[in-house]
């Protein structure tokens, strides 16, 4: 479906100006097992529901923040620079 | 054979409390998967879905079989399952209306013929019916089509592909749903997992808004949503869902017999037999559940087409619909069991790519269930491949261009 996204630093606009730079995952310590990394790169969680996502403003301002979308609707209550991740809700929000 | 009939397709039974193989998913891969249990004796079985039948991406498909794949893997795979394809009316006694049209999948530049030909000569090696051809050929096979493709981007070349064709997806789902039926296992529909049962690290069975059902053998078939039922079970795939649109035109008289693909602008173009003309792409380029279709995908798809077939241009679209599909990173599905969950076994990936497989897909995870065995055609689409590097990339492959 076709959506609104705010960026924090343009405002709203259509998702067409953007693009989606994945689910957040914590990247593992340098040293991390193979298996680590293999789940980093490859394994997701997919959810249906509130995510915390990176998404970047390509048409706009190009820098890229954080948002919380529901993949059953795509509404998108909240979207943050994400030095101001802490505390936020949606799925991984506090280990992303 | 007869394609309708006032006999009823399947039937509905009261829910057991307990089955010897609980399937999850009644889309043509769960389908295909307990048609060929029965060949196996395995027929205490059953198939929950929450919808309807063939609601999910199995009722949206464009239902493009081929098996012009690109590696030592894939390619005998699906060329199978072509094979079975090419006799399944006769098995099932029902018209699937599989019409072997042939394909076209065009290249615009120096470095797409390159991947043609070399996908063409692979093809060759391993058995399958393709040769490259130039514009003049391409002209003869789909005369409408205009070689300088909008002046964007001209055909250089193309893979003629003519075991290639297009089947009717609903006949698929009920014939194959019809032989469940009649073999003895069950098709429940509005029944959705909500849960699944483990004892250590065994699964016992399923809950369902129906109630509790046991099963030492639980299959995740549902595709799109294949991520929220492995999550049941603690096990994440790498897998995003993404959503995959198409539209249909009104009817035209016939005027292409072949179908046509282009990586290169993202879009397939074909005729149906009752002459329209289904027209689809590459997934959208983010993730959703939702299944709502977009005016600029539409945009995006009609652009690409026309300058196939300006002739298109004053044809009116009649639909455009929307489906979910689990893509995989390589491109290819992921069948078979999960490490660290006993008795759980997937068969989803299935990506854009999906409905030309069922067939094969399904006769070997009956016998990976019934032997415990992992047959070798299957072993290379294993969940391990990621943490062992053994991609099979099917990327270049992929039915009109990845992503991006
Ligand atoms: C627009 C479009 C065009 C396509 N074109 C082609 C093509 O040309 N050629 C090709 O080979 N492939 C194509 N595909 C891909 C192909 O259609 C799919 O890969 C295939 O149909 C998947 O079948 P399935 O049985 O695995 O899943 P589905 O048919 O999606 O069935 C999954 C089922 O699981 C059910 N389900 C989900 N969650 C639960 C739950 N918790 N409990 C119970 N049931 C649940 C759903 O209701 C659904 O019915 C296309 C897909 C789309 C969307
Ligand atoms: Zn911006």
């Amino acid at each position: 479906m076709s959506f609104l996204l705010r960026c924090p630093n343009c405002g709203e606009r259509s998702v067409a100006d953007f693009r989606f730079g994945g689910e957040t995952n914590v990247r593992p310590a340098p040293d991390a097992s193979h298996a680590q990394w293999v789940d980093y790169y490859y394994f997701r969680k997919n959810v249906s529901g509130p995510r915390q996502e990176w998404w970047y403003h390509k048409f706009g301002c190009r820098r890229w923040f954080l948002a919380v979308r529901d993949s059953r609707t795509n509404e998108v209550p909240q979207t943050y620079w994400p030095e101001d991740r802490t505390g936020r809700g949606g799925d991984g929000a506090s280990q992303g | 054979m007869q394609l309708f009939s006032k006999r009823k397709m399947w039937h509905k039974r009261p829910l057991k409390d307990s089955y010897d193989v609980v399937i999850i998913g009644a889309g043509v891969h769960g389908l295909s998967t307990a048609y060929y249990l029965a060949k196996h004796g395995i027929t205490n079985v059953a198939l929950l879905d929450r919808g309807y039948l063939g609601g999910g991406g199995s009722g949206r498909t464009t239902a493009i079989l081929r098996s012009n794949y690109l590696t030592p893997q894939g390619t005998p795979f699906f060329s199978e399952s072509l094979g079975i394809y090419e006799t399944l009316s006769q098995e099932l006694g029902f018209n699937l209306l599989f019409n072997q049209m042939g394909r076209l999948d065009l290249g615009h530049t120096e470095s797409a013929v390159f991947g043609l030909r070399m996908r063409t000569e692979f093809n060759r090696a391993l058995g399958v019916d393709s040769t490259l051809v130039g514009p003049e050929q391409i002209k003869k096979l789909a005369p409408a089509i205009d070689l300088r493709a909008g002046k964007d981007l001209p055909i250089l070349a193309a893979m003629h592909h003519p075991p290639s064709g297009v089947i009717r997806h609903d006949a698929v789902v009920w014939g194959l749903a019809r032989a469940v039926d009649e073999g003895g296992a069950e098709i429940h529909t509005r029944t959705e997992v909500l849960g699944i049962n483990r004892s250590g690290d065994q699964v016992t069975g399923v809950r369902t808004n129906l109630g509790d059902v046991r099963a030492g053998v639980v299959v995740n078939a549902t595709a799109g949503w294949c991520s929220t039922v492995a999550a049941m079970v603690d096990v994440l795939l790498p897998i995003t869902t993404h959503p995959l649109q198409a539209f249909v035109t009104e009817p035209l008289k016939p005027f292409l017999d072949v179908s046509v693909s282009s990586a290169n602008l993202h879009v397939y173009v074909y005729q149906t037999d009752r002459g329209e003309v289904v027209i689809g792409g590459g997934v959208d380029p983010y993730p959703t559940y939702s299944q709502g279709s977009t005016l600029p995908a539409a945009e995006e798809l009609a652009k690409h087409a026309l300058g196939l077939f300006p002739c298109l241009r004053d044809v009116n679209i009649l639909r455009q619909w929307t489906g979910l599909c689990d893509m995989t990173p390589d491109y290819s599905p992921i069948m078979g069991e999960v490490p660290g969950v006993r008795g759980f076994l997937v068969t989803c990936g299935w990506g854009t790519w999906g409905f030309k497989a069922a067939p094969v897909a399904g006769k070997r995870m009956a016998e990976l269930i019934a032997t415990g065995k992992m047959p070798e055609q299957i072993a290379p689409f294993s969940i391990t491949r990621f943490a062992e590097g053994r991609l099979v990339n099917e990327r270049a492959a992929a039915p009109a261009g990845a992503i991006h």
